[in-house]
């Protein structure tokens, strides 16, 4: 097998994903987290809408109904979304342009960890006397005056976990660019990993504001900075303009890789090249940077004034027409496509309407006067759910099933992911269609209940029954996966018999090295031109010769681990005589643990020829 | 390339920091980061020039009150001047002249305490002289943050470089350390273009 004595038993297998700097068990990771907290945040979900499935409800309180909304967001989004996305991206993108690994392996575990202790953290705060409760926006206004301390875990979770964030967007970029096989041209690159290097250049530009906004919300709370406080002559409008600065490229963060998961599952299953191809690129390129222009429309009705708001609400149209390149693009590669409706595909069919009607309530939202109307009602709330389930949560359940084979050897059961598919998308469908038209009749967003007879009632108990749905759709797919992995039924390279891009000449799971030699590119969909040639594997770039790999590493574990002890000493410190004697040991662990990295020499190790040349039927053979 | 080959003058890259694949990755990666670090100065600035000279009521300090600009001025010279001799380091470390390197990075950190000496002594002016703390005002929470950072920047820098000149003194340059090296005087520029634009807008535009 390898050179590396392969050690069993769970303590073994723990040791193993921690230390790992292998891009696919680093993905692994990253679903199995994002997986976890988007389980928890759909908990949250649920409780939200039990409380409003009757009017006067007591469910539960409304301050704890105000952590649930604020946690919920939160997860979903820091938590869930974007880890599962990166998730993939680790799996994947590597694979599709034909490299060994990602450029950085060792800071590609450091980047899961400091998501994964970010996001403990915050958790953590449901058992240290509260949630964060503004809001995931946590406008200063709300969140100087929280008295507990959920802000403050807040602003430090997501700060640890956003320094994991960027890390990974500087890997991927980085990746692509220096990494790329040999004739694997831009314009070659498969759409997922076109979608990758642009959420990941928006990454690198829209978190650093985030950073800075969570330091002056730490500071103001936590050592007495007057940046929001007006008393002191500090403006709380600062706090909404970066929140915004990074959030709405947030949105296109996850709504590009979705795009770009979907690109590969509809070629796949309608069996043709993606129809226009230079244009989805350049349509993501284009979203990619509209996505800087339009924060503010997010502020229409903070007072910025009618030009501000003007400009902004055309901008934001604007957006709307690379998204309809990529819309009639996707009907054109399924016209005259020879489709075959498979998990994954349903969910493609179904993302489009779906993510239309999000569109078209975008654009209304997006006119700034009809805005007054809209404005913190049920239809934003519908709005946002329209684009962000019907987009990248679509995206999440399809790419779980189709990518499933290629991270674990085995496939989902089909009939149990088309039971899921039903059960979800009706289920969404129920739940946030009638929040249209709750918020147009007034029922404001963020409320924890509401009168009987105001004609709320029957809009509520039908969008409470579809989450209902939704739930057990989600219930089904976990049934699913235990299933599948008990009977463990190992797969081909290719098990759904239809793929095109480099990741599908690989075995499933790939083997630690993924290229035994480093693959040929002769044009878009390479894998897919071989096998229409009647090859077997790809044509290969190099001789085979020994390969370099990167080792191990414990480290990306305790620089994280230093981060978040640190942060409970910033956050106790004027409380407690032990705060910042444990800012402090939180702080020396995390530095000392980045110098050891760097004065301790790390060349990596090679996997000798001779041992390839016995490993038979891993990677690829010409 | 390979990383553990030894070199002579002769032998040694035109361009050792990018000579192999971890090293133009690491070259790559790091002008990716310095991309984002601007964009969280410029934050930064934003929000100085949205708080400056806001302070709770009338007479409380502002910008013209604080800043002296022949201190400012002399940490200017002796910043930029510590950017012009960590480019004299990376000329010679591209000549593989090792030990000249290693001066003129010593000359870099020197110049850097000395710049971080002033920084010290300037707050404390402003914190025990003058009564201007960091809670005093939005304005002071801004200029502190802001100059701040950068200051925590210097630090980090002079750690960064200090620690790659002990660790590598005993056995001179390879392909494995000269990107550590190159990107360690990348991001004291940095330090130095950011500083440039704080005497600007803090310093400068302060007295007017």
């Amino acid at each position: 097998m390898s050179s590396i004595a392969q050690k069993s038993g769970f303590g073994a297998t723990v040791w193993d994903f921690m230390t790992t700097v292998d891009h696919k068990k680093i993905a692994i990771l990253y679903l199995a987290a994002g997986g976890f907290f988007f389980l928890l945040g759909g908990i949250e979900a649920m409780i939200i809408r039990i409380q409003l499935f009757v009017p006067d409800s007591g469910f539960v309180s409304a301050g704890l109904f105000n952590e649930m909304l604020t946690m919920h967001g939160v997860t979903m989004i820091f938590l869930a979304a974007m880890p599962i996305l990166i998730g993939f991206m680790n799996l994947v993108m590597p694979l599709q342009i034909g490299a060994r690994d990602v450029a950085f392996p060792f800071l590609n575990s450091l980047g899961f960890w400091l998501f994964f202790f970010g996001g403990l953290l915050l958790n953590l705060s449901w058992f240290l006397g509260g949630a964060p409760d503004a809001g995931w926006t946590s406008y200063a206004s709300l969140s100087l005056n929280s008295q507990t301390h959920g802000i403050d875990f807040y602003a430090l979770g997501l700060q640890i976990s956003g320094f994991g964030t960027l890390m990974g967007g500087i890997n991927f970029l980085v990746t692509i660019i220096n990494m790329r096989a040999p004739g694997m041209t831009y314009m070659r690159m498969p759409m997922f990993t076109w979608t990758t290097f642009v959420a990941s250049a928006l990454i690198l530009f829209a978190f650093p504001p985030l950073t800075v906004g969570l330091f002056l919300l730490t500071f103001d709370r936590m050592f007495g900075a007057n940046f929001f406080n007006v008393a002191a002559g500090g403006n709380t409008i600062i706090w909404e303009h970066f929140f915004w600065i990074f959030g709405h490229p947030e949105v296109y963060i996850l709504i590009l890789p979705a795009f770009g998961l979907f690109s590969e599952i509809f070629s796949t299953f309608s069996r043709k090249r993606l129809f226009g191809y230079s244009s989805m690129v350049f349509a993501t390129v284009l979203i990619g940077f509209l996505g800087f222009m339009v924060w503010a429309h997010h502020m229409f009705t903070v007072g910025l004034g009618n030009i501000a708001n003007a400009i902004f609400a055309v901008a934001s149209f604007a957006i709307g027409v690379p998204t309809g390149i990529k819309i009639f693009n996707w009907l054109f590669t399924m016209w005259g496509g020879n489709i075959k409706f498979t998990t994954p595909m349903l969910y493609a069919a179904a993302f489009i309407p779906s993510f239309v009607m999000g569109g078209v309530t975008g654009i209304m939202v997006a006119t700034a006067p009809a805005d007054y109307q809209f404005h913190d009602t049920y239809f934003v709330v519908a709005h946002f759910h329209y684009v962000i389930v019907g987009g990248v949560v679509l995206a999440i359940l399809a790419a779980t099933h189709f990518y499933w084979p290629k991270a674990f050897g085995t496939m989902l059961n089909e009939t149990l992911g088309k039971i899921t598919f039903v059960l979800f998308v009706v289920g969404f469908h129920l739940t946030f269609f009638i929040q249209h038209f709750l918020g147009l009749m007034g029922m404001p967003r963020r409320i924890a209940t509401y009168l009987p007879g105001q004609g709320l009632d029957t809009g509520n108990l039908i969008s409470s029954i579809g989450a209902i749905l939704m739930a057990l759709g989600v219930i089904v797919l976990l049934i699913n996966i235990v299933m599948t992995s008990v009977k463990n039924v190992k797969v081909g390279n290719d098990p759904w018999g239809d793929g095109r891009t480099l990741e599908w000449a690989l075995p499933s799971p790939p083997p630690f090295y993924n290229f035994k030699q480093l693959p040929f590119v002769r044009g878009i969909d390479t894998y897919w031109i071989e096998k229409m040639e009647g090859r077997e594997g790809i044509t290969p770039a190099e001789p085979l010769g020994d390969i370099h790999m990167p080792n191990g590493s414990i480290l990306p574990v305790f620089i994280s681990f230093g981060f978040f002890v640190a942060a409970f000493g910033c956050i106790y410190r004027t409380e407690q005589p032990w705060g910042l004697a444990v800012l402090i040991i939180g702080l020396v662990i995390a530095f000392g643990s980045m110098l050891l990295r760097s004065l301790k020499d790390d060349h990596g190790f090679h996997i000798p020829k001779s041992e390839l040349m016995s490993d038979k039927d891993k990677g690829v053979r010409a | 390339m390979h990383v553990e080959e030894q070199f002579t003058p002769k032998t040694w890259p035109e361009a050792p920091e990018k000579a192999t694949l971890e090293g133009k990755n690491k070259f790559l990666g790091f002008w990716f980061f310095l991309g984002g670090e601007t964009v969280l100065f410029a934050s930064f600035f934003a929000t100085y020039l949205a708080l400056k000279d806001k302070v709770p009521k009338q007479g409380d300090l502002v910008s013209t009150d604080l800043f002296e600009l022949p201190l400012a001025f002399i940490m200017t010279m002796v910043l930029l001047t510590s950017s012009i001799t960590s480019v004299y380091a990376m000329y010679h470390m591209k000549n593989y002249h090792f030990k000249k390197m290693q001066a003129w990075l010593l000359i870099t950190v020197l110049l850097g305490l000395t710049f971080l000496g002033f920084e010290i002594y300037e707050f404390y002016h402003y914190t025990h002289g003058l009564g201007f703390g960091y809670t005093h005002s939005a304005f002071s929470s801004a200029f502190y943050t802001l100059v701040g950072f950068h200051g925590g920047h210097v630090v980090f820098g002079l750690g960064w470089i200090t620690a790659l000149m002990v660790r590598n003194s005993k056995r001179g340059l390879s392909l494995y350390n000269a990107p550590k090296f190159y990107i360690a005087s990348l991001y004291w520029h940095f330090i130095d273009v950011v500083w440039v634009f704080i005497f600007t807008v803090v310093y400068l535009m302060g007295m007017v």
